[in-house]
């Protein structure tokens, strides 16, 4: 493989559990191979000036980077297939400026949009008055729920949010009104004059209090017709429970030689994506919309829009604008509905571009959790029971909440074999900030409690974590808790122990020190006295795509064409490319399986069918899938084509180089005079294999599509007598069954471990009596460059059968394991419990 | 109000700017050049980084008022007519930009320190960029990215 990774040397000392049939390579975090300089042009669009819906597309065509890449890939004929690392197709925009966010859409007679939202938790509003808002020079329309057409409710999963709020507030910050003006400070000062007169109530606040305290008198009931996730109230589910889902497994009473309890909580965390909720809603002449938009789901959101707007999909038409980062923040509705409404209403095109305070209430966060773990083993370590119940507050909204339950419950006991269990996830209602998806889902809450439970495991036992670890790992072949019997690659163990075996950095000098490698960096709080050194190990489990038996397919078009004397394969879905590089994946596929060398991404948009969701690790397996057989069937198509113009059999042919070969005598035929004037394009909906529901009573079923597994080793330096922390080293492992761009594939785990390292010592957004306390990058801190450590990153190439070439998902596993592993670093070195996260100096000193 | 000033080389005015507004409103929403950043626009991420009169500076904390009579750049100059800067290359091709919208503020920033310092140590980048928030790299192939730049700067200095 021609890429700049330093491949790993063979290990002869690796103790297998099973025989490896994949390969490992890793990539240390200097020491890169030489990039090759490219004096070839590099392809640029037309810059600033005008810019409109005409020109918002970041359709991008390869030229000018095909030689970039070429250069790259010399030794091969083809630039960029599958298991290349070709160059982003949208990255030369990226770095000029020129990329089209959706904050960046303008039109030259567009108006902008602001929101007015509620200062208070939980409140009725008695009244609206609009007079002066309305009033106000420059102000086009001021709109509550009465002006919206539809059904006055959204939600991912149920549809319990009000768009504008009717007669009651649920949560700081849920929008009331909305206003459409000339200027943005315009549109801010309208939003000001608009009085509400509420009457402000006590909010409910504790999650504990939704799960079990509900029946009381005093408790309100949050949605009076609510509760549409739970069951009958009084058997599991309450009038404030969104689901409760009991996992039941083995032996109820079982018993063990030695027993550990715990509790432990997460702190609730912001995605902090740095492209703010933004679009650009233009009527059209069809009375119906345009919408350009960040997201990760278009057709999710256009399936809830038109509800909201009374409108067929044919009239509410969805573009993908440039999206500045998701990480799960941008699956439910934001400023959609909102911006559709004011264009609609004054037939002007509306922006709405949120402030990074309003942000902080424009969408959901990561669930916080309260978790107590029972772990009972026998003395030589071997678990036999794990007994759990993890609280999660959704906050006022049900969003994602009942899927965020389903991962932690039957991810729970984390990626070990277990025969008994017995755990019992609860999502509530409360009159918290409405929590959602944030990458890792449910799976980060629980490995936070499973693995400090492992920790304190080994300890109550004297044995070393790793070992214990490796004792219980769970393998292909084992059952899960929920009885799902696993049938691909678990290389739990293997994980373990390459990342144990990574070369640990040089312990600190004594005698030396150079402030910027100390805690508390130039702020010269320590010269390294109180300093001490801790490492920590940890590992996580993932489900991969959506689960439960939900219908989860992606739609593709291939067309292959000859466009100015070159075949060109264009491929066009409607899967929301986030970041992360799946329009990068997506030509790679085409180019593999087609042969091609040009590969033109088509804009995202509903014109085609749904991608379905760009989140639960799915998209390069779904999307992907789909992508691969459109090729395949667009191939076949074109290969019967060449065999009646050569009169040879089809299944001799294939196609390379952009030719058509013959293993026997080598190439044959141009692929463009083959295809002449033809042009050949399939659609095709792939689906991944089925899912089933989960049996309400005791979680069983085979609910999952594949699972996915990383480790982390965390090594900090802790100043206890300040309670400082530095992570001085961060390294992974991580299966990825094939890595279909291995330069993306470390990417994605370094930006996986980042975001965990964040939640693990700095990422909380404080919440008290319901209110957001630090709404802003100021006071909501997330790793800078100083904060993240150098990492080694092990990829480990285990091919999943089940999947498009073997893959497995990638983007949450490393947003898993990082936080507890760092923890555990932190109480090797302070020998504190540490039961919650973020890690805060007052819990250490 | 009316503001004048040259943004990448060319001459720009402006009309009916209001006292409040700040450059990097003017720059997106007035002169065409969206691609300085608006992630936070309190100064906290570094993602509007302009040069303005040489200075990098947070484009969302200066006044479009300020910028009169003054000279700025902006990611939008980096590059020549028919080449990428070194630096932009160096991102493309380390992997450093992934959703990129912290992407024009740390390219500035890093053109920045290049031309303060041809070899930065990896604590020297490091100190230089912890303005710029990314929340998608985890930094490391954008510390990778400033040391091929820095390489290919002093390659072609040779």
């Amino acid at each position: 493989m021609n890429t700049p990774m330093t491949p790993s040397p063979a290990r002869s000392d690796q103790r297998l559990d099973a025989p490896i049939t994949g390969r490992g390579w890793s990539v240390r975090d200097s020491g890169r191979g030489s990039h090759p300089d490219t004096s070839q042009p590099i392809a640029r669009t037309a810059g600033g000036g005008s810019r409109g819906p005409d020109d918002v597309d970041n359709t991008v065509t390869r030229t000018g980077l095909v030689k970039a890449t070429s250069t790259r890939m010399d030794q091969s004929s083809h630039s960029g297939k599958v298991g290349e690392s070709p160059l982003r197709p949208d990255g030369t925009l990226k770095v000029t400026g020129e990329f089209a966010y959706s904050s960046d859409m303008w039109l030259a007679d567009m108006l902008w949009g602001a929101t007015l939202r509620s200062p208070h938790p939980y409140a009725c509003i008695r009244s609206v008055d609009l007079t002066e808002a309305v009033k106000l020079p420059g102000v086009y329309a001021v709109l509550t729920h009465e002006d919206v057409p539809g059904e006055n409710l959204y939600g991912l999963e149920h549809a319990d949010q009000p768009v504008l709020a009717v007669d009651v507030v649920r949560y700081q910050g849920e929008a009331v009104a909305i206003v459409a003006a000339d200027h943005p400070e315009t549109a801010r000062r309208a939003v000001e004059k608009i009085v509400v007169d509420y009457e402000v109530l006590e909010p409910l606040v504790d999650p504990e209090v939704a799960a079990f305290g509900d029946m009381a008198d005093d408790v309100p009931r949050l949605h009076p017709d609510g509760n549409k996730g739970g069951g009958p109230e009084g058997q599991g589910g309450g009038k404030n429970i969104v689901r409760h889902l009991p996992i039941r497994k083995g032996n109820p009473e079982a018993t063990a030689d030695v027993v550990v309890h715990g509790e432990y909580e997460v702190g609730m965390q912001d995605q902090a994506f740095l492209g703010p909720e933004s679009g650009l809603a233009v009527p059209a002449e069809d009375g119906g919309v345009d919408l350009y938009i960040a997201t990760q789901w278009l057709h999710v959101d256009q399936k809830q829009l038109c509800r909201v707007l009374g409108m067929p999909a044919a009239k509410v038409r969805l573009t993908l604008a440039g999206v500045g980062g998701a990480f799960g923040a941008r699956e439910d509705l934001s400023m959609q509905a909102h911006a559709c409404l004011l264009a609609l209403h004054t037939g002007k095109p509306v922006k709405m571009s949120y402030s990074r305070e309003e942000s902080f209430f424009g969408h959901v966060h990561r669930h916080p959790a309260k978790m107590r773990y029972e772990h009972g083993a026998n003395r030589d370590g071997k678990l036999v029971y794990v007994k759990a119940q993890i609280i999660l507050d959704g906050g006022a909204y049900a969003s994602s909440t009942p899927a965020v339950v389903a991962n932690a419950a039957t991810l729970g006991v984390g990626p070990y074999k277990v025969n008994n269990v017995a755990i019992d996830g609860y999502g509530v209602y409360t009159n918290n900030p409405p929590c959602g998806a944030m990458r890792g889902f449910g799976a980060v809450q629980a490995a936070f409690g499973y693995e400090s439970q492992m920790d304190k495991l080994a300890d109550a036992l004297g044995m070393d974590p790793v070992e214990l670890r490796i004792r219980n790992a769970m393998a292909e072949g084992i059952s899960m808790p929920t009885g799902q019997v696993v049938d691909s690659a678990a290389p739990v163990a293997e994980l373990l122990r390459r990342v144990a075996a990574m070369p640990l950095p040089p312990e600190p000098q004594q005698d030396s020190y150079d402030l910027r490698q100390l805690p508390g960096g130039v702020s010269n709080t320590t010269h390294g006295e109180g300093v001490r050194r801790g490492v920590g190990i940890a590992i996580g489990i993932k489900n991969v795509c959506f689960s439960e038996g939900f219908d989860d397919y992606s739609t593709a078009k291939v067309r292959l064409e000859v466009i100015g004397g070159e075949s060109v394969a264009m491929v066009h879905t409607a899967a929301a490319e986030v970041g992360q590089g799946l329009v990068t994946v997506q030509a790679q596929i085409a180019r593999t399986e087609l042969g091609v060398e040009r590969v033109t991404i088509h804009p995202i948009d509903t014109q085609i069918g749904s991608g379905g969701s760009t989140s639960a690790s799915r998209q390069t397996y779904v999307t992907g899938g789909a992508v691969k057989a459109a090729c395949e069937k667009v191939r076949g198509r074109v290969l019967k084509l060449a065999a009646e113009r050569l009169g040879r059999p089809a299944a001799a042919l294939r196609l390379d180089g952009d030719k058509v070969v013959s293993d026997a005598d080598g190439v044959m035929a141009a692929l463009v005079d083959v295809l002449h004037e033809d042009v050949v394009e399939e659609t095709v909906k792939w689906r991944h294999r089925p899912t089933h529901p989960l049996d309400p009573e005791t979680g069983q079923g085979n609910a999952h599509v594949q699972y996915a597994f990383a480790a982390h080793r965390a090594v900090v330096d802790v100043d206890v007598d300040l309670g400082l922390i530095r992570v001085v080293q961060l390294d992974c492992a991580q299966d990825v069954g094939k890595a279909m761009n291995p330069d993306a594939v470390v990417g994605q785990i370094h930006g996986g471990s980042a975001q965990g390292l964040g939640l693990a010592v700095m990422e909380e957004i404080q919440v008290t009596d319901g209110k957001v306390r630090n709404p802003s990058f100021t006071d909501y801190l997330i790793p800078t460059i100083l904060d993240m450590p150098p990492m080694t990153v092990d990829v480990l190439e285990l091919a999943d059968p089940h999947a498009p070439y073997g893959l497995r998902g990638v983007g949450e596993p490393p947003t898993i394991s990082s936080t507890p592993a760092i923890v555990a670093a932190i109480r090797a070195a302070t020998g504190k419990d540490l039961t919650r996260v973020p890690v805060q100096p007052h819990h250490i000193i | 109000m009316r503001v004048k000033c040259t943004v990448n080389g060319e001459k720009h005015e402006i009309d009916d700017v209001w006292e409040g507004e700040s450059l990097l409103y003017a720059l997106r929403e007035r002169m065409g050049l969206p691609g300085s950043k608006n992630a936070c626009e309190q100064g906290e991420c570094g993602s509007c980084t302009v040069y303005l009169d040489q200075t990098p500076v947070c484009a969302c904390l200066v006044a479009a008022g300020q910028a009169q009579d003054r000279d700025i750049v902006t990611v939008e100059g980096l590059a020549g007519e028919e080449k990428l800067h070194p630096v932009q290359q160096a991102f493309l091709e380390a992997g450093a930009v992934q959703c990129g919208f912290c992407t024009p503020g740390l390219l500035v920033a890093t053109h920045d320190l290049l031309e303060r310092e041809e070899q930065p140590s990896d604590p020297e980048i490091r100190e230089a960029l912890a303005g710029n928030l990314c929340r998608c790299t985890g930094y490391e192939k954008i510390l990778d990215a400033v040391k091929l730049a820095a390489s290919r700067k002093a390659e072609a200095a040779t």
